[in-house]
């Protein structure tokens, strides 16, 4: 087949020379490499192209200000690199432990050149495939019906050179600047260009437009030197740790919040860009005004003639000049390269910067085509961290093992367990996982149960966009009820306005837990996968349709769910009940009881016992089950006849003797469920 | 007085027998005297005498006299006699003239005459009685006119005596009999007053009387201290009849609160006797004051409707929930009492007056308590219950000793692994409890493997370096493998147990088969002397025997030895004398030679299997003992048999005899039918709780039982008479075989279902967040149409789950309501109003 594919790489079309790859990637940023790296991993025949001549261009430029405001947390006390990734957010996912963040810079929040470094790195460490120098400029569908889609992939470059493939991921980015026009637009400095020298800013009154990191982040640079700083958005400040969205505005980018707050002569307002005009006065000072009051003039005429707001509202908010106006409004998908064929249409509403795709991270309207990174933020937009490194990540993994399974025949990893391995394998994976944890209510762990429940399959961090199509989409069954398990703040916690400080905010008790405010594991059971429907249907703001059955393990300050009692044990129940049947762990002498009273056997006896792997125990753990009503001590209940002396027998029963060991019927043992 | 009492009362009862027997003839009772002399020479002094004069013949006097002679039995009771004086023709004295005879009759006492009745007064037995006793009982009976007079009464009474007081519409009537016969009985104990106005009864009844019924009350005057007050008063509300009237009196007579220490079940008290309820209001030491005031409230609503007694829960044990603060004894027999959860009195008083509520109010109980058990329930749902979670987290604070083990890393594994011989590594997770005790048995290996040399003991904790586990493809915690140097790692699929930990890693120690050299060294093998390593390990030598010839057979058999490699003994020899040695045993290779542990001779196998799976299979089956003691580490291989299971209990060591039988029977008789074994009970004490599960107590030992595990699960007992021989065991097995013993026990069928009820947070989350509901537009509109089934149940489930919303928001809403663990106040009188709104 490989070299069936080589020799067809090369192939021609009405004239034109095509190279032909399966997959072809848009961008070497963060999200293009890791494509390429799960890509090489399986083998698959890719290619990256990247505009610039080196990876990660963007960040060559941006931040301008060159503070990443992700977290690269060196330290947290564990070793388990899972969990660390959840307090990495700088990393790509790799087998190569060399390629961890931490090793890149000691920097809680980073500098931007050494992620363009690490970039590099990754992609040479690796040996990803990337072809630099290659700007994508057209890309067209070419129908044929032998195709993976039904139609091929054409891209053209900056040098009309073409490309084919049957799968395209883009991972472009949003990289194009947004701009608002409106008169006097033109002595509005962008972002992008904008000097960063607060030397430039000395003694200066600056106006920013925007509200986002990038608009804080300018003014946090030139706070020291101007007069005074007035912010202009159409929306109010949204504060990350308010809406648990690390896409808002960062604490570590806030000191302007400060300085307006306590009355020092810096400001923020709110008003629409789209209503606003600028005038500048001889002096070169830049005057707002409202568009409306200009509509009817002749701008030519001068500064005099145009109506100020001030003119007739005289404590008008904004009525002093600036001497600078800064536009900081974001970026937005380039849509431009996409030929009509493909419809790569903007989002609605607040998401029209991102094209439209869907929660399976493929495009609304051409098949084969995926957007990756942070132009597949329309899925999570505001909620979680599919638009940065963090998460996409992990979304970038989960793209790549649907891919593996329509195209390859490979269907979604998966491990098998017995039974007995339920509680355990939930209670790991919320424990470490760190996909789930960074792309809560987005990814989730999927139990699928096998035939009577003596057996289940775990698959990792699914999109539950499209959970109804799981059996389709991962080469799965879930004949048999499945579990799904995802991390949720608590309703009603996250949002601009949200008081997120207020008193009692954490539950701690396990039969509270779905009150739970704060970042926990909930555990989703179905009987029978939902429908399409079902998931259509759903509530907005529940990531998924009513369960049959629904468990929360309560909030935990430390995020560390193993306590026995708190966390364990009401998970247990619950999987137990949904599951009809008794989970508990039972020692060898237990299962050796119930062997000669029971025609049937708890799971842990069958599995583990009467398979020759039972859980003996030690002298000392049976005292303390005893102790616990959990276990009779046989040993000296009752005898009849003398007892001859036997060394270890004897030694056994004066330890016991010597801890006082209340002997109770264990009803709910023995005669297990007479009730 | 009490004994006085005493005899009124079995007076009463005979009474009481001979009223209802009334209509019976009383012309045996009626006296007839020939003339007034022989009447009046006639009469005793003291008795009261009842006398009409009749002339000779006097057919208009007839239904006068048939009433008569009714009532003739009826004031017998009472001492008095009826007599008919017949008066002679020539008499015109004065009772028999013709003003008198047959229209008056005469009461006397002794000789006194008493009262005379005009006979229209006497119209029938009820009006002679009440008037006789109405006379006879001038004294005790009080007749009043007036609402002063009777307040008079009671003032002289207040301390010192109860008094009854009854309005009849008129004299003469069945009420007015009925009180007078009480008032024979009773009136020395208690004060009778009787009025026939009805303005008196106005005045002492609470709402609109009707003045054609009779009425009475007891006046509690012997109580009243305050001589302002007016006595407590407790009306009778049932018709006034003389056994209505006992009845009440009985019970007011009864103390108001009765103090119980015993088991109510056995409890006996008058209203119980007459027919009442008893109304127990469960105390503790605790709240022995408020209660005992609760209860003397109770008792006075119920008062004549119930009795009410005290119960004292730290004198009796309950078995009842802890909760429960009344209990309900009926008079009936068979019915069990009712142990409830009440509010406050008023419900106690409702459940006693309304019979019909009764019921009612027990479903909600029920209901109630179903909702106390979920309760309770959820009290216990976060107790733990899994034995090895909880013995696990009550150790979790003592270190376990652990220097012997190396800690591995990712990034040391790889290197430690190619230090030593063989790595023995332990996967754990240090948060699994199931992990942690086998660690505890892990820690104990590696104190006994203390300076063997050649391994290593380490673990890798698997919450540290999940990357290490998944590398090394560990899914399951524990997980123990042995990683030999250029070889394929030996995952240990064993019981978790010390011993059999230990025994895995010596055995790993040597190759597994074992090549012998020598003829030597193959004996030396054989009896457990070789290789020096191994000489320390008791268990049963394999030696595999082969011709150079038959290398088909030594490959599997070499291919078996490493899948059984640290669970066998497995030697190999295939030198040229190797038939010379097989056939010491008997045997011609390729075969097998077993040396038993216990020096119990060898035995020879032919080897005729040549798949890899057939030998493992056959070195497994013939490891297994003939007639094993069956323990807790070996039970499993012999339930892998499926087959039933011929076990001796014995208390310690079978006996030579047994152990000889048994092995015959084992030997002998087709092996295939059944495992034959036998159980120390001394080594596996928990036999006893097998012992215990089929007898309920453990029989005497030793016991052979038949135990079906497989197929039915039923025990067969062993005649205990019979001793163990083979031959008995064989014919009770046939018997057994043709059903004709009948099986002591059967093994549970249950299934293993969740020991609790998992917390509801579904149920709990819909009323605080609706949109976990379906929309209500959508269901109604959109779901019907698809996919029915799955719908239907999730409207089902929403119906369903509506009331439970209701009350668990009464819960929330009311947290005052938990009172568990003191005795419901029942005197909470506030809470009533509350309760109410809430519903």
């Amino acid at each position: 087949l490989g070299l069936a594919l080589y020799a067809g790489s090369l192939c021609t079309v009405s004239g034109a020379t095509f190279l032909y790859h399966d997959y072809c990637i848009i961008g070497a940023g963060p999200a293009g490499l890791q494509a390429a790296y799960f890509l090489q991993q399986a083998g698959r025949d890719y290619i990256v192209f990247e505009r610039s001549h080196a990876p990660g261009s963007f960040f060559a430029l941006y931040p301008r200000h060159r503070k990443l405001i992700s977290i690269n947390k060196q330290y947290t006390g564990k070793s388990n690199s899972e969990f660390n990734l959840r307090h990495d957010w700088n990393s790509l996912l790799s087998h190569d432990r060399r390629l961890l963040f931490r090793h890149y810079s000691r920097d809680f929040f980073p500098n931007a050149d050494t992620m363009v470094r690490y970039l590099e790195d990754f992609a040479s460490l690796l040996k990803l495939r990337v072809q630099y120098n290659t700007a994508i400029i057209h890309v067209t569908l070419e129908k044929n019906e032998q195709a993976w889609n039904g139609h091929y992939f054409l891209l053209t470059d900056q040098d009309r050179k073409n490309y084919k493939c049957s799968s395209l991921l883009v991972a472009a980015g949003t990289w194009v600047p947004n701009v608002v026009n409106f008169p006097g637009s033109e002595y509005v400095e962008g972002y992008e260009t904008v000097s960063i020298n607060p030397e430039d800013f000395v003694g200066q009154t600056v106006l920013i437009l925007g509200r986002g990191n990038s608009a804080f982040e300018t003014a946090e640079n030139i706070l020291g030197v101007t007069n005074f700083i007035h912010m202009v958005s159409r929306s109010r400040v949204r504060l990350s740790w308010a809406t648990h969205y690390v896409g808002d505005l960062r604490a570590i980018n806030n000191g302007l919040l400060d300085t307006y707050q306590l009355k020092s002569l810096d400001g923020l307002l709110e008003g629409d860009l789209e209503d606003l005009a600028i005038v500048k006065d001889k002096k070169g000072k830049l005057h707002i005004t409202l568009r409306f009051y200009l509509e009817n003039r002749n701008i030519s005429a001068g500064i005099d003639s145009i109506t100020l707001p001030q003119d007739e509202l005289d404590n008008f908010a904004t009525r002093a000049p600036y001497d600078r106006v800064i536009r900081c409004l974001g970026w937005k998908f380039d849509f431009s390269i996409y030929n009509r064929s493909l419809r790569m249409m903007p989002g609605k509403g607040n998401i029209k910067k991102y094209p439209q795709i869907k929660p399976s991270y493929e495009s609304r309207s051409t098949r084969g085509l995926f957007v990756l990174g942070t132009a597949s933020h329309s899925v999570d937009f505001r909620k979680s961290a599919g638009g940065f490194i963090h998460g996409f990540r992990y979304t970038t993994r989960a793209v790549h093992r649907l891919l593996e399974n329509r195209h390859h025949g490979v269907p979604w990893p998966s491990t098998v367990y017995p039974i007995t391995q339920l509680t355990n394998s939930i209670i790991k994976r919320v424990n470490e996982a760190s996909g789930l944890y960074q792309m809560f209510s987005v990814l989730a762990d999927i139990i699928l149960l096998r035939e009577n429940a003596t057996a289940f399959e775990y698959l990792e961090e699914y999109p539950i966009g499209v959970l109804a199509e799981l059996e389709m989409q991962t080469g799965r069954k879930a004949h048999n009820g499945l579990f799904v398990i995802i991390m949720e703040y608590g309703r009603n916690f996250s949002g601009a306005d949200k008081d997120v400080f207020y008193y009692n905010r954490a539950v701690g008790e396990a039969q509270h837990a779905w009150q739970s405010n704060f970042l926990h594991p909930v555990i989703y059971y179905y009987k029978r996968l939902p429908t399409e429907r079902e998931m259509r249907l759903r509530h907005p703001d529940w990531p998924l349709p009513r369960p049959d059955a629904i468990h929360h393990i309560v909030e935990d300050f430390l995020t560390d769910w193993t306590a026995p009692n708190a966390h364990i044990l009401p998970l247990r129940r619950f999987l137990e009940n949904c599951l009809s049947t008794d989970l508990r762990n039972f020692f060898a002498e237990s299962c050796f009881l119930f062997a000669f009273t029971h025609q049937k056997l708890p799971a842990s006896c069958q599995q583990g016992y009467v398979r020759m792997q039972g859980l003996v125990g030690s002298r000392e753990l049976w005292h303390h089950a005893v102790q616990a009503g959990l276990l009779q001590d046989y040993a000296h209940t009752d005898f009849s006849g003398d007892r001859p002396p036997d060394s270890h027998d004897e030694s056994q029963e004066e330890f016991m003797r010597d801890h006082g060991i209340p002997v109770r019927p264990l009803q709910h043992l023995v005669n297990a469920k007479d009730e | 007085m009490s004994a006085q009492k005493d005899a009124w009362v079995s007076s009463l009862v005979f009474l009481l027998f001979s009223a209802c027997s009334i209509p019976r003839s009383g012309s045996a009772s009626l006296q007839q005297e020939p003339s007034p002399q022989h009447y009046f020479s006639g009469l005793e002094a003291g008795r009261a005498s009842l006398a009409f004069f009749t002339p000779s013949v006097s057919p208009g006097a007839q239904p006068f006299l048939e009433q008569i002679e009714s009532s003739a039995e009826a004031l017998q009771d009472y001492g008095v006699s009826v007599v008919k004086v017949n008066c002679p023709k020539e008499d015109v004295s004065r009772y028999c003239d013709k003003e008198n005879a047959l229209r008056k009759a005469f009461l006397f006492r002794g000789n006194r005459l008493i009262r005379e009745f005009p006979t229209d007064s006497l119209f029938d037995v009820n009006s002679i009685v009440a008037n006789v006793l109405f006379a006879l009982l001038f004294n005790e009976v009080k007749y009043v006119e007036t609402l002063a007079d009777l307040e008079n009464i009671e003032n002289v009474l207040k301390g010192k005596s109860n008094m009854v007081f009854a309005y009849v519409p008129a004299t003469g009537t069945a009420e007015h009999r009925a009180v007078m016969e009480a008032a024979f009985v009773y009136g020395t104990i208690h004060q009778f007053v009787l009025t026939t106005e009805a303005a008196l009864l106005k005045a002492t009844s609470h709402d609109d009387p009707d003045v054609s019924s009779a009425w009475l009350l007891f006046c509690h005057c012997q109580r009243a201290t305050e001589p302002a007050q007016p006595c407590r008063r407790t009306a009778l509300a049932q018709p006034l009849t003389l056994l209505n009237i006992h009845r009440h009196l009985q019970l007011m007579g009864a103390p108001l609160v009765t103090e119980v220490a015993e088991d109510p079940e056995k409890i006996s008290t008058v209203h119980l006797q007459l027919g009442l309820p008893l109304v127990f209001i469960l105390s503790q030491k605790e709240t022995y004051e408020a209660d005992r005031r609760t209860a003397e409230f109770v008792a006075w609503q119920l008062l004549g409707k119930a009795g009410v007694a005290l119960l004292s829960r730290d004198l009796v044990h309950l078995n009842v929930l802890h909760r429960s603060n009344v209990a309900l004894k009926t008079p009936d027999e068979g019915m069990p009492i009712q142990y409830l959860v009440l509010e406050d009195t008023d419900e106690v008083i409702t459940l006693v007056e309304d019979k019909n509520k009764v019921k009612q109010i027990q479903e909600d109980e029920q209901e109630e308590e179903e909702e106390d058990e979920d309760e309770k329930e959820n009290n216990n749902q976060d107790i733990q219950d899994d034995q090895v979670v909880e013995a696990v987290s009550r150790v979790k604070k003592r270190e376990l000793p652990m220097e012997q083990i190396l800690v591995l890393t990712e990034e040391n594994f790889h290197s430690s692994l190619s230090e030593a011989a063989r790595t023995v590594v332990l996967f754990y997770a240090s948060w699994e409890a199931v992990s942690l005790t086998v660690l505890r048995s892990y820690s104990e290996v590696a104190a006994h493997l203390k300076g063997t040399p050649g391994v290593l003991l380490s673990r890798v904790n698997c919450w540290d370096w999940p990357g290490l586990c998944s590398q090394e493809n560990v899914t399951q915690f524990p997980s123990m493998r042995i990683y030999k140097e250029g070889q394929q790692s030996v995952t240990y699929g064993g019981m978790w147990g010390t011993e059999e930990l230990s025994s895995f890693i010596l055995l790993s120690q040597v190759s597994c088969p074992l090549k012998l050299a020598t003829m030597d060294e193959a004996e030396r093998y054989l009896r457990g002397e070789f290789p020096p390593e191994l000489s320390s390990h008791h268990h049963t030598s394999l030696l595999g025997v082969f011709s150079t010839a038959t290398s088909e057979a030594r490959e599997a058999f070499e291919e078996a030895g490493n899948i059984l490699s640290g669970q066998v003994r497995m030697g190999m020899y295939f030198e040229d004398d190797a038939l010379a040695l097989s056939q010491k045993y008997s045997v011609s290779p390729p075969a097998l030679l077993l040396a038993r542990s216990g020096g119990r001779g060898v035995e020879g196998i032919a080897l005729s299997k040549h798949s890899v799976q057939d030998v493992v299979q056959m070195i497994r089956y013939e490891l297994l003992d003939i007639f094993p003691e069956i323990t807790v580490p070996n039970l499993p291989q012999y339930l892998q048999l499926g087959k039933p299971f011929l076990i001796l209990f014995s208390a310690g060591d079978i006996s030579q005899k047994e152990s000889k039988e048994m092995l015959k029977l084992a030997k002998g008789r087709p092996q295939q039918a059944f495992v034959a074994c036998w159980l120390n009970l001394k080594k596996t004490p928990v036999g006893h709780g097998i012992l215990r599960t089929y007898f309920s107590t453990t029989p005497s030992l030793p016991v052979l039982l038949w135990v079906d595990l497989h197929a039915g699960g039923q025990v067969f007992k062993f005649p205990s008479e019979q001793s163990i021989t083979e031959m008995n065991i064989l014919s009770w097995l046939e018997k057994l075989q043709a059903g004709l013993e009948i099986p002591s026990s059967t093994l549970s069928e249950e299934d293993w279902k969740p020991p609790l009820p998992a917390y509801d947070f579904l149920q709990m989350m819909e009323p605080s967040v609706p949109e976990l509901s379906p929309h209500p537009g959508d269901t109604l509109v959109q779901h019907p149409p698809k996919s029915p089934g799955g719908d239907t149940a999730r409207g089902d489930t929403a119906t369903r789950e509506e009331p439970s919303q209701e009350s668990r928001a009464e819960e929330v809403g009311s947290p005052g309501r938990d009172l568990r663990g003191t005795a419901l106040r029942l005197a909470a009188r506030d809470k009533q109003g509350k309760r109410h709104s809430e519903l």
